[in-house]
């Protein structure tokens, strides 16, 4: 069993999302200790980008942060291999296609590797142009994980067949960031996916209470929260780490 | 490699969730650029309600005060709101209408495209709203009150470097919130496929009267043809026609800033290096780590970090030449077309006059050139005596 089969091996997948070195490399470092220890079962770490295009205000403005403490794509990879000394868990990297191939592509791949990253989130890099990226993953052996859409409807047939390790269930249209109301449409979606693969499907966009964590996870198998963390960094800055645990765990408490 | 690819550049970079959108506007845009009815409803338009054609004019003052190649300029600026975006526009507003479409939203850099596309959706009776850098409302308050005249509604954008680049991220988010009823008239010939080939195609009316005129005035085709590069839409526009005549040598003026050797500049062919953003393959300004970087320009249409691929491809294969030109020179430009000609152009086309200020006298008068005026410079006016230390608002 790899790493990311592992994250959806222990009931309902809880998987959090915060922007590395937002507020700064230190903090990140501690944050990914902490989640880990509160029970998260993947942890998807952004490499901030200057121009999101995928994201709510929330993250934009943590990548802003980020980029402005002196983040970088080669500090976060040394970030992520402190982690490994000590820590095992899952990890995926989220970031833009830009930022993955102006670092060229095959040797971002080959540091991820090397660091112990296990997967790999670019949503801006549709089923259309995998052929950017899938490749150097299946050499590397890092797991490309594929995005679905409630506009994806007849895609999601093709994307499905050729992705792996789990996939990314966009809830609803739009950018990231905290909804006060979720569709369904997320339910119909995971039907049609598990009707062509047993892959699990982890649901993010918008999730951010207790109550609607509880209800996504009944209908898939994982849920990812970003803003409603990212958000909770912003307003405590370098103190973040108890509150964002607190939170964490009452999200866990619900899903699990 | 994927669809709508110039040599290595273009493509679709966009998330999942606008796939499905985009591949719709790719089924509506081939059928409807081969559709009778399409086409002579927007001929019809870019006649009898842009102006089309826009005048060829010979500028014999100019030619004889630079005392070298014989000068023309391709009048855009008298079209309908004031560009050549008004090519694009009619044509994106006039397909959305067709697909069903009500409500249809642009970014704009100096406003001229947002104007534009106002203009076209009240005209064609679709919601409208324009998303904008608040940097850019502020050198162009101007037109964002024409904006809301026109009935649009104009949302300010505060991110990034607030200009430009961020009204497009910006738009493209607006997108991906509400698919179903609406379209993202993109202004330039960038963006994932198919915009780059479908905004070439409407503003290909520019080289295609170029051709026209000039083998009516002189009998022969224009050995130099000038434009201003941002996204690099009026370029592409009138390169395209002679793009199949390798004698015909082709310009594009990208906008220096204060320099190329500063970190104040737009100029993307001089110091941009290959990367992908904004849904395509291309060249744009960024750092060693492929974060974008902020530009400079005095010219809001062309303050943006990127180029369309197609531009892109004509440098790599060495069909047309890219030249950085700077503020000052654009701002002389401005101010010798205006007093040589009595014609006041967009700072924008300023830069393309400028470089041929340079180049026009260095050749014999044998030779021609046509310089497209891509815009009017009434709204350039405010800011170019704030530029020159006058305290002048609109």
């Amino acid at each position: 069993m790899n790493r990311i089969e592992r994250a959806f091996s222990n009931g309902k997948a809880f998987i959090p999302f915060i922007t590395a070195g937002d507020p700064s490399i230190e903090v990140t470092e501690r944050l990914v200790h902490e989640l880990a220890n509160a029970g998260a079962d993947l942890i998807e770490l952004g490499i901030p980008f200057s121009d999101p295009m995928a994201e709510g205000p929330v993250i934009q403005a943590a990548d802003n942060r980020a980029l402005s403490a002196g983040a970088t794509t080669d500090k976060i990879f040394d970030m992520v291999k402190r982690i490994r000394r000590t820590l095992d868990i899952p990890i995926a990297f989220m970031t833009y296609f830009n930022p993955v191939f102006s670092y060229g592509t095959e040797r971002f791949l080959y540091n991820c590797k090397e660091a112990g990253v296990d997967a790999i989130i670019v949503p801006d890099l549709p089923y259309e142009e995998r052929d950017e990226l899938k490749p150097y993953c299946e050499r590397s052996g890092i797991s490309y994980i594929s995005m679905i859409a409630p506009t994806s409807k007849e895609r999601i047939d093709r994307i499905v067949t050729e992705a792996e390790g789990f996939i990314y269930c966009v809830s609803s249209l739009g950018v990231t960031g905290v909804r006060s109301h979720l569709e369904l449409d997320a339910e119909s979606m995971i039907k049609r996916v598990k009707e062509f693969k047993d892959i699990p499907c982890a649901i993010g966009f918008g999730i951010a209470t207790p109550e609607q964590a509880k209800a996504m996870a009944e209908i898939s198998d994982g849920v990812i929260i970003g803003s409603a963390i990212v958000r909770i960094i912003g307003q405590y800055g370098k103190d973040c780490v108890k509150p964002v645990t607190e939170y964490v765990r009452q999200i866990i408490d619900a899903i699990k | 490699m994927s669809k709508g690819r110039f040599g290595i550049f273009g493509g679709q970079y966009v998330p999942e969730v606008l796939m499905n959108a985009i591949i719709e506007l790719e089924e509506a845009y081939h059928h409807y650029k081969n559709d009778k009815d399409f086409i002579n409803e927007l001929n019809k338009l870019l006649a009898k309600y842009a102006g089309r054609p826009s005048e060829l004019y010979y500028a014999d003052n100019m030619t004889k005060s630079l005392k070298g190649a014989k000068i023309y300029l391709k009048r855009e600026d008298l079209n309908h709101t004031g560009s050549h975006k008004i090519n694009n526009v009619l044509g994106q507003v006039l397909m959305a209408k067709k697909m069903g479409k009500t409500r249809v939203i642009a970014e704009t850099g100096a406003g001229q495209h947002g104007v534009a596309t106002a203009t076209a959706a009240a005209l064609l009776g679709l919601e409208c709203e324009i998303f904008m850098g608040k940097e850019d409302t502020k050198r162009q308050a101007l037109n964002v009150f024409r904006m809301e005249l026109l009935g649009a509604k104009v949302h300010e954008v505060t991110s990034g470097t607030q200009t430009l680049k961020d009204a497009v991220n910006e738009t493209f988010k607006e997108w991906t919130n509400r698919i179903n009823d609406t379209h993202y008239v993109l202004g330039s010939v960038m963006g994932p496929y198919p915009f780059p080939d479908m905004v070439r195609d409407f503003q290909s009316v520019i080289g295609k009267e170029v051709k026209e005129q000039m083998l009516e005035a002189e009998g022969r085709l224009p050995d130099i043809i000038l434009a201003c590069v941002g996204g690099g839409s009026n370029a592409i526009g009138i390169f395209h026609e002679f793009i199949e005549h390798p004698e015909v040598r082709l310009i594009g003026c990208e906008a220096a800033g204060h320099g190329v050797e500063t970190d104040k500049t737009a100029a993307t062919m001089a110091t941009g290096r290959l990367g992908v953003f904004h849904g395509m393959k291309s060249y744009f300004c960024q750092d060693e780590y492929g974060q974008i970087a902020p530009v400079y320009s005095i010219s809001a249409g062309l303050d943006y970090p990127g180029v369309g691929p197609e531009h892109a491809y004509l440098k790599d294969i060495k069909r047309a030449e890219y030249v950085p030109v700077t503020d000052k020179e654009a701002v002389e430009a401005f101010e010798y077309l205006s007093r040589t000609e009595g014609i006041i152009p967009a700072i924008e086309s300023a830069h393309a006059v400028a470089y041929a200020l340079r180049l026009a006298p260095t050749l014999g008068q044998d030779k021609i050139m046509v310089i497209n005026i891509s815009g009017r410079g009434d709204k350039d006016v405010a800011a170019i005596a704030r530029y020159k230390g006058e305290e002048i608002y609109e």
